[in-house]
C-alpha cells in the first residue's frame, strides 16, 4: 500500500499541489485524471521520488519512503515518465536488461538473464529485442520502456501518461498489458491519463485532481458520473453504457 | 571486431608507443637519458589518463558530448593564478620558482573553486547541471579577462614566463611532482571505481537513472568532484590541455560503440596515451622541439571539433 500524506509542492508562491493525501490500494489499477495543470504528473514525480515534497510525506507499505536506500526503493516503486531521452544508442534487449539493475548493478545473472527474456516475451518484444531503440515507432519504443520496468519487478509501477502520442491500437494494447500485470502477477499500478474513456474502461480505482488537490477519489463506478465530472471538468459530460463499460460522450459538451 | 579485441590492439599500440618514446636512439644512455623518460611516459599517462577519464564523465553527467570539463573555467582559474603570482610576486619568488609548492598551491585553488562552485549550486538542490556550466562559462571568461588584463601590464621578460605555462608541455616535467601525482590519481581511482557502474544508468537520464536505485544527486557530486581533481591536476602538471579530452572521448565513442563506460574509459585512455607519448615522440623526433604537443592537439582538436559539429548538424 503506498500512502500519501498531505503532500505539497510550491513553485515560488504557487502551490502545484497542496495538501494531498490519497491512498493506493495494492493489486489495483488507479488513475489519476483532471484537467491539465492539476499537479497529477508533479504528485507522482513525487511519490517516486524523481522531485522532493515541500511538505507531508509518502508511505510505502508503512515505510517512509524518504529513509529508504535508493536501491531498495527501486525494487519496490518504479516510474515511467512520459518524455524518455538518452544520449546513449541502446538496444531493447539492453534497455530492458537495465530493469535488473537495482538487483545486480550490471553485471547480470542468469536469473536476471531470465527475467529479462520473460518481461521481452511478455511485450511482445522478443523478436525484435536486437534493433536500436531509436529505430523504433513511438509505440515500440513505449513497449520498450515499459518492459524494463516489467523487468524491474516491482510491486508498484507509477506511469506519468504512457499514452501520450500513441495511436488508438497502441493505446489499448498498452492499457491491455497493464490489466493483465494487475490481474496476472498482482501488481499494483498508477497510472495518470488524459483520455477518462481509457480511465473509465481500464481502471479499477480513479483519483481526480483539479488546482493541485484532490476533488474526487473512489471506485472507477462512482467517480465516471456526470455530476462528479462536472466538478471535475467544469464540463457537462453525459455518459453512455455500451457493453458494460462507461463511455463519456464530452466530444460535443 | 570484438570490443575485447580493439581494446587488445590499442593497448598493444600504446605499450609501442611507449617504448618506442624511451628506447628510440638510447644509444645505451640507461642511467642518464631513460630516467628522465620514464618521468615523461609516466606524466603522459597520468594526463591522459586524467583527462580522457574527466571528460567521459563530465560528458555522461551533462549529456553533451562536445562539451568539456574546461568549461567549469578551471584552466582559466589556472593562468590566472600563474598570472597574479608572476605579475604581483615577480619570477623570482618561491611560489614560481618552486614547483612543488606552485603545484599544490594551484591544485588547491582550482579544487577549492570547484567546490565552491558546486556548494553554491547544489544548496538549491537538483537540476542545476546547465545553470553550472553557465556559470562556469561567465566566471571562466572573467578569469581570462583579468588574465590578459595583467598580462597586458606585466614586464615583457616576465611575460615569457606566464606564456610558457599558457601552453601544456611534457618537457621540464619535474619527477617528484609526477610521482605526487601518480599517488593522488591513483587513489582517486580506487575510491571513484565503485561509481563506474553508475555511470552507464546515468547516461539513461536523470528520470531513469533514479527509477533504477541510483543515488543522483550524491553520484553526479561525487564525480563532479573527481572531474576537478582530475583537471586540476593535470593542468598544474603540464599546463590547459583539456580540450585533448573532447578527441579522445568522442574517438573513443564512435570506436568501441557502446554504453558501458568500463570501456568507452579504458577506451579513451588508451587512446589518450598513444596520442600523446606518440604525438610527443614525433614533436621530438620529427619536427624536433620546433613546435609543442598542444599547438598540434589544439590543430588536430580542432579540426575533429568542427567534423563533429557538422556530423551532428547533417543528423538532424
Amino acid at each position: 500500500m503506498i500512502e500519501v500524506l498531505s503532500l505539497s509542492k510550491f513553485y515560488g508562491k504557487k502551490a502545484v499541489v497542496e495538501d494531498v493525501s490519497v491512498t493506493i490500494q495494492p493489486g489495483k489499477i488507479t488513475s489519476f485524471i483532471g484537467p491539465n495543470g492539476a499537479g497529477k504528473s508533479t504528485l507522482l514525480s513525487m511519490v517516486s521520488r524523481l522531485l522532493d515534497a515541500d511538505t507531508g510525506e509518502v508511505l510505502i507499505d508503512k515505510a517512509d519512503a524518504r529513509k529508504m536506500k535508493s536501491n531498495e526503493f527501486a525494487k519496490r516503486v518504479s516510474i515511467l515518465k512520459q518524455s524518455n531521452y538518452m544520449n546513449v544508442r541502446l538496444t531493447i534487449r539492453e534497455l530492458v536488461s537495465f530493469g535488473r539493475f537495482p538487483y545486480s548493478k550490471g553485471r547480470l545473472t542468469d536469473e536476471d538473464e531470465r527475467i529479462v527474456d520473460q518481461s521481452l516475451e511478455y511485450m511482445h518484444l522478443t523478436d525484435m529485442q536486437d534493433q536500436y531503440l531509436d529505430e523504433l515507432s513511438g509505440g515500440q519504443r513505449q513497449r520498450a520502456f515499459i518492459a524494463m520496468v516489467i523487468a524491474q519487478d516491482t510491486e508498484y509501477i507509477l506511469l506519468d501518461e504512457p499514452l501520450n502520442n500513441l495511436d488508438m491500437k497502441h493505446s489499448v494494447q498498452i492499457m491491455k498489458i497493464l490489466r493483465r500485470l494487475v490481474d496476472d502477477l498482482g501488481k499494483t499500478v498508477v497510472i495518470v491519463l488524459h483520455d477518462i474513456n481509457f480511465a473509465s474502461v481500464y481502471s479499477d480505482w480513479i483519483v481526480a485532481m483539479k488546482d493541485g488537490r484532490v476533488v474526487k477519489n473512489g471506485p472507477t463506478e462512482d467517480i465516471i458520473q456526470s455530476d462528479a465530472l462536472k466538478e471535475i471538468y467544469d464540463m457537462d459530460i453525459p455518459i453512455q453504457k455500451m457493453d458494460g463499460c462507461r463511455i463519456c460522450v464530452y466530444f460535443n459538451s | 571486431m570484438r570490443n575485447s579485441m580493439k581494446m587488445a590492439v590499442l593497448a598493444l599500440i600504446a605499450a609501442g608507443c611507449c617504448a618506442i618514446y624511451l628506447f628510440h636512439d638510447l644509444n645505451g644512455s640507461f642511467d642518464y637519458a631513460l630516467p628522465r623518460r620514464v618521468v615523461k611516459v609516466v606524466a603522459m599517462v597520468i594526463t591522459g589518463l586524467t583527462i580522457a577519464y574527466a571528460t567521459v564523465v563530465f560528458q555522461t553527467i551533462t549529456h553533451n558530448r562536445i562539451l568539456t570539463p574546461s568549461i567549469m573555467g578551471l584552466d582559466s582559474l589556472y593562468l590566472l593564478l600563474q598570472t597574479l603570482i608572476i605579475f604581483f610576486l615577480g619570477s623570482g619568488h618561491m611560489l614560481a620558482v618552486n614547483k612543488e609548492v606552485n603545484f599544490l598551491i594551484s591544485v588547491a585553488v582550482m579544487i577549492m573553486f570547484a567546490l565552491l562552485l558546486y556548494r553554491f549550486l547544489f544548496k538549491k538542490g537538483g537540476q542545476q547541471i546547465y545553470f553550472l556550466l553557465l556559470v562556469g562559462i561567465i566566471v571562466g571568461t572573467f578569469f581570462s579577462s583579468i588574465s590578459t588584463f595583467f598580462q597586458v601590464l606585466i614586464d615583457p621578460n616576465e611575460f615569457q614566463i606566464v606564456q610558457d605555462r599558457m601552453f601544456a608541455s611534457f618537457n621540464n616535467i619535474n619527477s617528484d611532482l609526477v610521482w605526487l601525482a601518480v599517488v593522488i590519481v591513483g587513489g582517486v581511482l580506487i575510491y571513484a571505481w565503485r561509481f563506474i557502474k553508475y555511470l552507464d544508468v546515468l547516461s539513461l537520464g536523470r528520470e531513469t537513472a533514479i527509477n533504477l536505485g541510483v543515488p543522483y544527486d550524491t553520484i553526479v557530486k561525487q564525480m563532479l568532484i573527481i572531474v576537478a581533481i582530475f583537471i586540476s591536476i593535470s593542468t598544474a602538471l603540464v599546463g590547459p590541455i583539456t580540450f585533448f579530452g573532447l578527441i579522445v572521448a568522442n574517438l573513443s565513442y564512435q570506436f568501441f560503440k557502446t554504453y558501458r563506460h568500463r570501456t568507452l574509459i579504458t577506451g579513451a585512455i588508451i587512446m589518450s596515451i598513444i596520442a600523446l607519448v606518440g604525438g610527443q615522440w614525433v614533436v621530438e623526433r620529427v619536427f624536433t622541439f620546433s613546435t609543442t604537443l598542444s599547438v598540434i592537439i589544439n590543430f588536430f582538436g580542432g579540426v575533429y571539433f568542427i567534423y563533429l559539429l557538422l556530423k551532428a548538424r547533417n543528423a538532424q
